[in-house]
């Protein structure tokens, strides 16, 4: 089971199981739907965004405890950023998640516990998941993000 | 079924005996006995398939059906002999009945654009389930769109089991064809495809059957179900992918256009106008999968040798055995209780996901498919985004089911508070 713990470690199992932010947000200034069809994981994710900065960041739907935990930290994270900033910090993770964090890891913090998922091919896009979508959002697209 | 029915018959199907034969059964994946249960998405391989299809690379290789050489003859000879193996696999009452095809996929396409595009009108009706696989949905809404046809669906009870008498009134004097899975592949359910096929004769409406997870688990008989259509695929039976069947009546296939143009499929070719090959050649455009052909009929050979009626037996067995394990698991719920059920067993467990149970069950060795399952509407049905299942075939044990359940046990451990 200690592989199994570097993927599922007891922070992820936690906001897999207790997902902070996991709420419709009131008022919504960017919106985006993210699928990812290979296990019918969905994500609906809001910020409310004033003045340049992430105010607040809620999400709904269904999905892995990996998807899930990584949505619950994403948003976490997200508050009281620039979309600029928020934009570094999806570099960074994307990274982590596909070529061993080429890009540093300075604006992680507690989201370097999903480090593991890198090690599990077919679960990076569980992980990556909220990021896509947090990207449509900030771009404002209308259709639905895929991981596809 | 009951266990004790099937005891004596299973106990005479030495599944230990039969693992042998599979190779790639024998290796460790993530430091555990490789526990193989993903059986319904696709089986693995016997050693005499292998054998059959390196045998073909490595002596017969040459194209069909046109070359006079030695290897050309060898190489169409063993082609159609597996054709021959085909019909007397399904009991087909000729070989011209007997369309190779890329899959069960390719088969039904062929039957929608074929067969019933043709002869089908705006508000006409296409008669399916709700538990159809996509291959058995999509290309009948593309035909739909294609002609202002209408598709209509069986809904299913919570059990998984098809709605006999919803779809007894959803017969109705516009339906053209009724096309039903044999077994369910995200349930397990197995239809009573005689008695619908019956039923859909009496009002003169042809049947297809999509056989894809039947095949490798119960005896099947196209004349004895009197089935208009019953496809199948090779790799769901031990045979390679990339080839299918497409059973077909005589008389249907010859009032059938061909389905694809190209090589193989002609009589003669001139720009004016072209002439089609004899059946089964005219719905086979182009140089076939013929190490697939062949590694089918190797692969229908090895089904035969055991038995499956044997099978069957055994499947039952292990069906009832891993159904009474699973549910000693706390917090599993089984999608797919049906009375009558093949060797399917879908789950979900309490708020754990399909996908982290994949994960899991995987670094414990245990192979088990996670999602929806190419069954969307069955998921919806559900209100499930996805389900685990397992799925078993003929070398299955139960030491591989007690080995599942104690990867679910790892799994509960691991997402425990």
């Amino acid at each position: 089971m200690s592989d199994l713990r570097d993927l599922y470690q007891e922070v992820v199992i936690d906001h897999g199981r207790r997902p902070r932010n996991f709420r419709v947000l009131t008022p919504v200034t960017h919106h985006a739907e993210g699928f990812n069809p290979l296990c019918g994981d969905r994500l609906s994710l809001s910020l409310n965004i004033v003045d340049g900065v992430i105010q607040d960041a809620g999400f709904q739907g269904s999905g892995c405890a990996i998807s899930t935990a990584s949505a619950s930290l994403m948003t976490e994270h997200l508050k009281g950023k620039t979309p600029e900033q928020a934009q570094a910090v999806f570099q960074q993770f994307h990274s982590l998640m596909t070529d061993e964090g080429k890009a540093g890891d300075d604006q992680l913090g507690k989201l370097t516990v999903l480090t593991g998922v890198k090690e599990y091919p077919t679960r990076v896009k569980c992980a990556t998941l909220a990021w896509h979508t947090l990207q449509a959002a900030l771009e404002q697209k209308a259709q639905p993000v895929s991981t596809e | 079924m009951s266990q004790a029915l099937h005891s004596q018959t299973a106990d005479a199907l030495d599944s230990e005996h039969i693992r042998n034969d599979f190779p790639i059964l024998n290796q460790q994946v993530n430091g555990h006995p490789l526990v193989y249960l993903d059986n319904a998405a696709t089986t693995q391989k016997p050693q005499a398939v292998i054998d059959a299809i390196s045998h073909y690379y490595e002596r017969d290789n040459s194209n069909v059906h046109r070359g006079v050489h030695q290897l050309s003859e060898r190489a169409t000879l063993a082609y159609e002999n597996s054709r021959d193996k085909v019909r007397a696999f399904l009991n087909a009452g000729q070989r011209e009945e007997i369309i190779f095809t890329r899959g069960t996929t390719e088969s039904i396409n062929l039957v929608a654009q074929s067969f019933l595009r043709p002869r089908i009108r705006p508000g006409d009706e296409i008669l399916i389930t709700a538990m159809e696989h996509h291959s058995n949905i999509v290309p009948w809404q593309l035909l739909c769109e294609q002609t202002g046809a209408v598709l209509k669906v069986v809904p299913i009870n919570d059990d998984g089991e098809m709605i006999y008498t919803e779809f007894e009134q959803l017969i109705s004097d516009r339906t053209r064809l009724l096309c039903v899975v044999h077994v369910s592949n995200a349930l397990g359910t197995v239809n009573p495809i005689g008695k619908m096929i019956a039923a859909a004769h009496a009002s003169n409406i042809p049947v297809l059957i999509d056989g894809a997870q039947a095949v490798a688990h119960m005896p099947v008989d196209v004349r004895a179900l009197d089935a208009d259509f019953y496809a199948f695929s090779s790799h769901k039976i031990f045979g390679p992918t990339g080839l299918g069947v497409l059973y077909a009546k005589k008389a249907l296939l010859e009032q059938m256009p061909p389905y694809q143009g190209g090589g193989d499929m002609i009589l003669t070719v001139s720009f004016e106008k072209s002439t089609w090959n004899a059946l089964p050649y005219k719905f086979e455009a182009g140089t076939p999968h013929i190490a697939g052909g062949i590694g089918l009929g190797s692969a229908l050979d090895y089904v035969q040798s055991i038995g499956l009626d044997r099978i069957e037996a055994h499947e039952h067995a292990l069906l009832d055995y891993a159904t009474q394990a699973i549910l000693e698991v706390k917090g599993i719920r089984l999608i797919g209780t049906a009375r009558v059920k093949a060797g399917i067993l879908s789950f979900v467990m309490e708020d754990i996901h399909p996908h982290d149970i994949g994960t899991i069950v995987d670094a414990e060795g245990v192979a088990i498919r996670t999602g929806h399952h190419c069954a969307m509407p069955v998921m919806e049905r559900y209100g499930v985004p996805a389900t685990a299942r397992a799925s078993l075939a003929a070398y299955n044990t139960r030491a591989d089911v007690d080995a599942l359940v104690r990867a679910l046990h790892k799994v509960k451990q691991l997402f425990s508070d």
